[in-house]
This record gives structure tokens, sequence and C-alpha cells, in this order.
């Protein structure tokens, strides 16, 4: 064989090598609504993709980030506008509204026992589903800063971090699979 | 396939997406490659859900019998 096939040969194989290495069998989202619809679609996935055998990673930013609020948890001290964004956001993914349908509660309400009585697992529930599965979740620190979040009023997660857009596309950028929800 | 020997046997019964595909991942982790794991469900979405889980996670669905709104999976571990 002569050398210029050879020096082809080579080339090839460490674009091969480069793009093996690129696609990591691996889900990322962005998780963007807050939406109780949209928390359930996401949970779904995520927990899914798990159990498929993928490696899964959500980033939380936005109306996404209060459905990782803690129930009963005291946030520390708060500036007024925190105070304010604290009050008017829901505490937590128990209190996530229908995105569409809502209908002053009576909605949500209805789809809630609706998915009891069904047997679909609650948006809680999905959420340390995934703790357990060891599914992977960043939390936006801007949301976080501009909704004056602090991280003690944050759920108790194994698997929390905390970072922002890098954080997010140096992952998505290796994953075969890439969401927004 | 009754007479296939079965080393786990799961009860799904009642459980709705995604927690039969969630729970068979687990089960199966459970037995030994080369052994098998029955699954039984009466989520309808696991006759697409189970095949597509067995290609992406490696293992192999031997037998799938459907009756009375019952589906019984006869899973193979393999990866």
């Amino acid at each position: 064989m002569d050398d210029t096939y050879m020096k082809e040969m080579e080339g090839l194989r460490a674009r091969m090598a480069k793009l093996e290495k690129g696609q990591e069998n691996k889900l990322s989202a962005v998780v963007f609504s807050g939406g109780l619809d949209k928390g359930l679609a996401s949970m779904i996935i995520a927990t899914g993709a798990s159990a498929m055998g993928l490696e899964v990673s959500l980033f939380f930013t936005f109306w996404a980030t209060p459905l990782l609020r803690a129930k009963g948890k005291k946030p520390g001290p708060k500036d007024f506008f925190g105070k304010l964004f604290g009050a008017m956001m829901p505490r937590g993914a128990g209190k996530a509204k229908l995105s569409q349908m809502h209908m002053g509660g009576m909605g949500t309400a209805m789809i809630k026992n609706i998915m009891k009585k069904k047997n679909v697992a609650s948006l809680p529930e999905l959420i340390t589903l995934a703790g357990e599965l060891d599914v992977k979740i960043t939390i936006c620190e801007m949301s976080m800063d501009l909704m004056g979040f602090t991280r003690e009023e944050m759920i108790d997660y194994p698997n929390l971090h905390y970072g922002g857009v890098a954080a997010f596309v140096a992952e998505a950028a290796k994953s075969k699979v890439q969401l927004f929800i | 396939m009754s007479n296939t020997k079965v080393d786990l046997e799961l009860d799904l019964k009642g459980l709705a997406c995604p927690m039969p595909v969630v729970k068979v991942s687990k089960g199966i982790k459970e037995i030994e490659v080369g052994q098998v794991l029955k699954a039984v469900t009466t989520d309808k979405g696991s006759l697409t859900d189970f095949p597509a889980w067995a290609e992406t996670s490696g293992n192999e669905i031997l037998d799938t019998q459907e009756g009375d709104g019952v589906f019984e999976f006869y899973i193979k571990r393999t990866g």
C-alpha cells in the first residue's frame, strides 16, 4: 500500500475516534416550563431514559426552577423582591399548575385526581424516583438569583448541582439526545 | 412459554408509564446474564415500550403473551 492511502486511513481513523467520543449514550434536557404537564413530561422522559440505560442530565431554568423548591424549608434572609417572588411562585412540584385548562384550580385538581385513580406517579414522586435513578439535575444559578431563591429552600436531591449555560452546553454537545421542554 | 424457567417474576399490574419500564430495568439487574425475567403488566403501552427498552438496553424478549388485558413478557438478560 502506498503512503497517501495509509495517511488517508489514519486521518479517517482519527475522525472516527473523534465522532465516537462526541456521541455519548446520554440525554440532556433543558426544563424551562413550570407547568405541571410539562414537568411530568420532563420527569417521565428522564426516568424512562435512565431505565433504558442512558445517562440523564436535566438543566432546570426559569419557570421550572420553583418546581425544585422544598415544601417546608426555611429560605433564609431575602430582599424585598426575593420575598415577593418567593410568595408568588409555586413552592415545589406539588404546587405546580397545568399550563392549559387550569381553570382557577379546577382543571389541575381534576387531572391530579384522575392521575391518582389511574395509578400515574405524581410529579414529586417522579422527582424522587429520578433521584434514585441517579438522574443529574443542575439548577440555573441565574434563575435562582433572578427570582431570589436561596439554596437552603431547594429540595434535598442526591445528584443536585448549580451552574450556568456552559454547564448545560458542555453536556448537551456530547449527548445523543437533547431536549427543550 | 410456560415451560421456560423463570428466575424472577415481577408483578407490574396497575402501574402506568414510566413505572413498568423503570421496574423492569431494575429487575433485570437482579438476575444473572442468561437468566430469565417474567414481567406481568396491564399497561397497553408496555407492548411497544418493552421491545424498545430491550433493544436499547441490549436485552432479549423471548416471548410475549396477551390475554384479558394482561401482558406477560419473558425477558432474557443478555446485556
